[in-house]
């Protein structure tokens, strides 16, 4: 164990051919060619996948448990026996009262959302170029977007949970209308349970990327990025944002086109 | 420093955790004997004398809970990705200093929460570490399901963020700032370990989170995911249409790579020290790694084994059953390397050394039974008895104990700057040792006679009454295991202050964390990070004058050990 007998590197290595190597996964580098918080966005991103997939699976699973409708399309009423059909739930549009318009309101929904990932494009692609103004018009925008989306849920939640005007006659005999937690006038429980639960859940995450949003928008006005020499912050913050388009399309999917 | 925060929260945990077990041990060892004696400890849950079954039910949950999470989870992954990853891999500090903090705070509000439950009037969560719904869903049911299982959620949310905020730091530390040289295949086992854990850890805990908001939401906001048609107390109850098999499904997505995070890190530290200590490369180093990969992709398409009796098809039950004893492989793979790093070494028996071959002893004994528990019909005759219990204490608990052990014995001088007490470590090594088997080997017989766990009392079952010597002895062994442990607790805190101080590289060790200063200041070397040329297992080197060269070591300052190919390095 003497210490003398042990070996130290000398000074440099002397020869050229002795350097450590230098390739992608030799160490010393990013092999991603992504910075650490990239690097750590992605992973959250990941993991936030697997939470979301929990949602859908426990929803396909339910879902599953229950009777499917097999009349015909005219003849469809809402009843706690099958699962409904979300063309018949969700027919209803602002200010078009009265009108049937199946998936309207949640198709101009899902617009919405998709073009704040244009403008959120536009912004990151904005910060590529180091162009401030153009940060903030596209942030901006963007934002508007979120905003206008979270508003048409909350209409939409409004909507679902006040009712048809028809009401549907409950097993005990009286009339429900709209939904709650524990029961509702289109079916089983569990339809209004996991409706309110997952778009929730992913409104939630719509509302905490408008709050970051914001965030960004104040401090790209402040010369935050502007000074670091990098708009690194809206990149990572978009991820986020796609990431919650993403997981909206697969929502809109499960809830009102299956 | 914030591995040690780790570390020392986790020791907390340890012994709360251990005298909870101590209580219950008392209770199956002694059903009838009197326990006022605990009453300035209990109060009210030992009113006249009896131990109250609800506070035992209280009790086996808060074990698991704290010793699964708080203690092997957080106390062991979190200390040593922490304290290893960035000395390791050659790094200044974690890639995110400040997310560092944060999940070590997390971890610490999560602390707090649930150790403020155990104070609750109605008593702590009751319904298992595993929380079954729909016992643990209905407040109603019993007292344990009321407040305690609340908090019990609200604190596993805040462990789960933790996790999370150190998952990803562990990830991209070593994805991004490994040192010049040191590539994937030059990283010591260790940080293999715990990359896999941390990867496992991001994948698993989301589906753990899903589940208990799921039954936030039944519990609290009268949602039906996991219940249906359920009466108590002669009322039915409005909740139609969930399944509580689903919860099941969803925690055991977590709770079965869980059992792999918490032993991965203690194999690749296990891996470090047997190396080290018998003065030989690890045998297969890349075989290790192989075995490590096969076990985190596996422990993903195996949850349902934990399932078996939960009337899911037969043909679903053999596929799990088919993926379960396949990980027999690469865990068979890991054994015999360890076996065979040991076979013909030079071994120092130092006490992490002896906690280190200990690991492998146990990992043997519970990876046994665990080819009986992953058979379909074999688990069905097993399912939910002391089998079970004695299964997982060894191939997990015990073992990643011993683990945790290893890796404080062994890094304490880079962590404190001084050396532990050998002799105090033997004496805590043979009782801990003895003890575990003493405690778990008799638990096997007991369940396989077909003893439930999580009984309170057994006495009213003739069956099982010719074990009450058999109960009685594995309480002595588990009371004294606990007691034994104080000696580390002292020789822990009495060689920070007391110690021997510790000289540079004290195991004559090869990997980076030796080459700073005996404590590390902020940036961990003073000087440049030192760049790496070898992988981390060159001990007894055949030509070599010394019998370990350092990773950052040239090759052309080692002529007389090269290999052909590494000769053609140096020139």
């Amino acid at each position: 164990m003497a210490h003398s007998t042990t070996l130290q590197p000398t000074a440099a290595p002397a020869a050229y051919a002795d350097a450590p190597r230098t390739g992608t996964w030799d160490g010393g580098n990013e092999p991603f060619k992504a910075s650490y918080g990239k690097l750590m966005m992605w992973f959250f991103l990941l993991s936030d996948t697997f939470t979301f997939g929990a949602f859908l699976t426990a929803y396909g699973l339910i879902r599953h448990k229950h009777g499917v409708y097999e009349g015909t399309a005219k003849a469809f009423h809402f009843s706690s026996a099958y699962w409904p059909t979300p063309e018949k739930v969700f027919n209803a549009f602002p200010g078009l009262h009265g009108m049937d318009l199946p998936l309207a309101f949640v198709a101009l929904m899902t617009m919405i959302l998709i073009f704040s990932s244009v403008t959120m494009v536009l912004a990151v692609e904005a910060g590529h170029r180091m162009d401030k103004a153009d940060v903030q018009k596209w942030l901006l925008w963007t934002i508007l977007f979120g905003t206008m989306f979270l508003s048409s849920q909350a209409w939409e939640w409004s909507h679902f949970i006040g009712g048809h005007e028809e009401g549907t006659r409950m097993a005990d005999g009286t009339i429900m209308y709209g939904a709650n937690l524990a029961a509702n006038q289109y079916g089983p429980p569990l339809f209004a349970d996991l409706f309110f639960f997952i778009t929730g859940f992913h409104g939630t995450h719509v509302f905490s990327g408008v709050a970051l949003l914001v965030w960004c928008f104040i401090a790209t006005t402040n010369g935050t990025f502007e000074k670091r020499g990098h708009y690194e912050m809206i990149e990572k913050i978009g991820l986020y944002w796609h990431f919650v388009d993403l997981v909206w399309v697969f929502v809109f999917t499960f809830f009102y086109l299956v | 420093m914030i591995g040690r925060q780790f570390l020392i929260t986790g020791m907390v945990w340890a012994i709360i955790g251990g005298l909870l077990s101590s209580l219950f041990r008392l209770q199956l060892g002694w059903p009838e004997a009197t326990m006022s004696w605990l009453q300035p400890l209990l109060g009210k849950w030992v009113e006249g004398g009896k131990l109250a079954p609800e506070f035992y039910l209280a009790l086996v949950t808060m074990h698991g809970t704290i010793m699964v999470f708080f203690v092997l989870t957080a106390g062991l992954s979190g200390t040593f990705s922490n304290f290893l990853i960035p000395l390791q891999v050659g790094a200044r500090d974690m890639a995110s200093g400040f997310m560092n903090m944060l999940s070590y705070w997390f971890f610490f509000l999560s602390s707090l929460i649930m150790f403020a439950s155990l104070f609750l009037e109605t008593g702590p969560a009751a319904s298992g570490w595993t929380i079954y719904p729909p016992l643990s869903a209905l407040p109603q049911a019993i007292p344990g399901s009321g407040m305690g299982m609340t908090m019990w959620l609200v604190s596993m949310v805040f462990f789960i963020v933790s996790q999370l905020l150190g998952g990803v730091n562990y990830v991209t530390t070593v994805i991004n700032l490994r040192t010049r040289g040191m590539s994937m295949s030059k990283l010591p086992l260790t940080i293999w370990a715990f990359f896999l854990t941390a990867i496992l850890g991001i994948l698993s805990f989301p589906v753990l989170f899903s589940a208990a908001l799921l039954l936030v939401f039944d519990r609290s906001f009268g949602t039906s995911f996991f219940l249906s048609d359920i009466y108590i107390a002669g009322q039915a109850l409005h909740n139609q249409g969930g399944s509580p098999v689903l919860f099941q499904h969803l925690f055991w997505f977590l709770g079965h790579p869980e059992v792999y995070i918490v032993i991965m890190p203690a194999m690749g530290m296990v891996s470090e020290i047997l190396a080290t200590n018998a003065r030989k490369p690890i045998f297969g180093y890349r075989a290790m790694i192989g075995s490590l990969i096969g076990i985190s992709l596996l422990s993903f398409v195996v949850w349902a084994h934990h399932m078996f009796v939960t009337g899911m098809n037969p043909f679903l039950g053999s596929v799990f059953m088919f993926l379960t004893l396949i990980i027999a492989v690469p865990s068979g793979v890991k054994v015999f390397n360890w076996l065979a790093t040991l076979w013909r070494g030079n071994i120092r028996f130092t006490a992490a050394m002896l906690f280190a071959i200990g690991f492998v002893s146990l990992f043997i004994s519970g990876g046994l039974t665990g080819i009986i528990l992953g058979n379909a019909t074999l688990d069905i005759q097993m399912h939910n008895t002391y089998f079970v219990v004695a299964h997982f204490h060894l191939v997990m608990g015990s073992s990643a104990f011993f683990g945790l052990f290893a890796g404080v014995y062994h890094w304490f001088p880079k962590m404190f700057g001084r050396m532990m007490d050998e002799k105090l470590g033997y004496i805590h090594f043979w009782l801990t040792f003895l003890g575990v088997y003493l405690v778990f080997m008799p638990m096997h017989y007991v369940g396989i006679a077909g003893f439930p766990r999580r009984y309170y009392s057994w006495t009213g079952f003739d069956a099982f009454s010719q074990f009450a010597d058999l109960n009685k002895f594995i309480s002595v062994a588990a009371i004294l295991a606990f007691f034994a442990q104080f000696i580390f607790i002292f020789n822990f805190f009495y060689s920070i202050f007391r110690g021997r101080r510790a000289t540079e590289n004290p195991w004559n060790s090869t990997t980076l964390e030796w080459t700073t200063p005996i404590i590390p200041g902020h940036g961990n070397w003073p000087g440049e990070i030192p760049a790496v040329y070898r992988w981390p297992y060159d001990y007894s080197k055949p030509g070599s004058e010394v019998d370990f060269i350092p990773q950052n070591v040239p090759y052309s300052q080692t002529p007389s050990s090269n290999l052909p190919y590494e000769r053609e390095l140096a020139e």
